[in-house]
């Protein structure tokens, strides 16, 4: 029985190889473009305070990413807007 | 024509650079190739060993940089193939003692006599390492298929490419196809997909590759050997040939993998 279990529990997780993989693709975004992961967070912050100064924005919806092409990455952000007035159906 | 210049690095240290190198000038000389084999680690000479011409140095590079001897004098020659040469590192002295337009010239002076020089990389992305890259015309990155090596492969690809000697080629080297099997190994083509840089090779891991180097008979020269072979298969993609990449399977037998399996579950089950 404990057999059986721990063959369903190994499956259920992703094999380590695929964990190498995805930790090796985050990490190195981060690397390539040569800024800690934790001061994407802080530019988070910069940018919805810039924003803010003239558009309302959702705060807690922002998000900033980077994406990985081929051997280039660039910075996306997605900052939805608060709308100022309800939009009439 | 000159000889091609191709130097052999890794970012992480122990990832196969000297064995790759040994091996595929071993390879290339089988073909009849005339082959340099530069040891550009300064200090901590390896590739002699591997080689297995220690007993035979009398001058190294440093003393060809310093005027203690010509080039030709410190060239020793390997006497299995009469075409394969080794410039030996010095062991005394340090990574300052060769600047980059010092290996320059050295390959400059090697070019009309070689088809083929192999630059051995010091570890590392520092001095040793811009040396070892400055008088390249192909640079060969050596990996691992594990964490560490592949991260500073990548941070080596970028450095290669800044310093406009790229694209580099990559070599995965002791690869363990029983665990790729098992899922618990990158594959090869999860390291392409994370590096998008093109290959030249795939090398299993082989303990035939230990023996040999114990005996400083490369592997390249066993028939037999499943590390051998792809060091081979290498030499003849460098040399233009189109060589499909090979497939390995999982080496042990039925027997040793249901007992590899039982040991797994006794001491799962002993926690």
């Amino acid at each position: 029985m404990n057999k059986i279990k721990s063959f369903f529990q190994r499956s259920a997780q992703p094999s380590s190889r695929e964990a190498a993989k995805q930790r090796l693709q985050l990490v190195l975004v981060h690397d390539r473009n040569q800024i800690e992961p934790g001061m994407l967070e802080l530019i988070k912050d910069e940018i919805i305070a810039v924003i803010s100064k003239h558009l309302d924005i959702d705060r807690n919806n922002v998000q900033v990413n980077f994406t990985q092409g081929e051997r280039e990455s660039r910075l996306v952000a997605d900052i939805p807007l608060t709308p100022k007035r309800p939009i009439r159906k | 024509m000159p000889a091609r210049v191709i130097t052999v690095t890794s970012g992480k240290g122990g990832v196969g650079k000297t064995t790759t190198t040994a091996n595929v000038g071993v390879a290339l000389a089988l073909l009849g190739k005339r082959v340099a084999c530069l040891d550009a680690d300064i200090g901590l000479r390896n590739l002699d060993m591997v080689l297995g011409l220690e007993n035979r140095i009398i001058y190294d590079v440093v003393d060809v940089i310093e005027g203690r001897c010509r080039l030709r004098q410190a060239l020793i020659k390997d006497k299995r193939l009469s075409e394969l040469y080794l410039l030996p590192a010095s062991q005394k002295r340090d990574k300052s003692a060769v600047r980059p337009e010092d290996l320059i010239k050295i390959c400059n002076d090697l070019k009309p006599e070689f088809d083929f020089v192999l630059i051995d990389s010091a570890a590392g992305i520092e001095e040793g390492f811009r040396t070892a890259v400055a008088p390249a015309d192909e640079v060969v990155i050596v990996t691992n298929p594990e964490v560490s090596a592949v991260r500073d492969a990548d941070r080596v690809v970028g450095l290669i490419e800044a310093v406009e000697k790229g694209p580099a080629r990559l070599i995965v080297n002791r690869l363990k196809p029983g665990l790729v099997q098992r899922g618990d190994m990158l594959d090869t083509g999860d390291v392409l997909d994370i590096l998008a840089i093109d290959l030249i090779g795939i090398v299993p891991e082989d303990e035939g590759v230990l023996i040999s180097t114990n005996r400083g008979n490369p592997a390249a020269f066993d028939e037999k050997s499943a590390a051998g072979r792809s060091f081979r298969n290498i030499a003849r993609r460098l040399n233009g040939e189109d060589v499909p990449f090979e497939t390995f399977k999982d080496q042990s037998g039925l027997f040793r993998r249901l007992s590899r399996m039982l040991r797994r579950d006794s001491s799962r089950r002993g926690r």
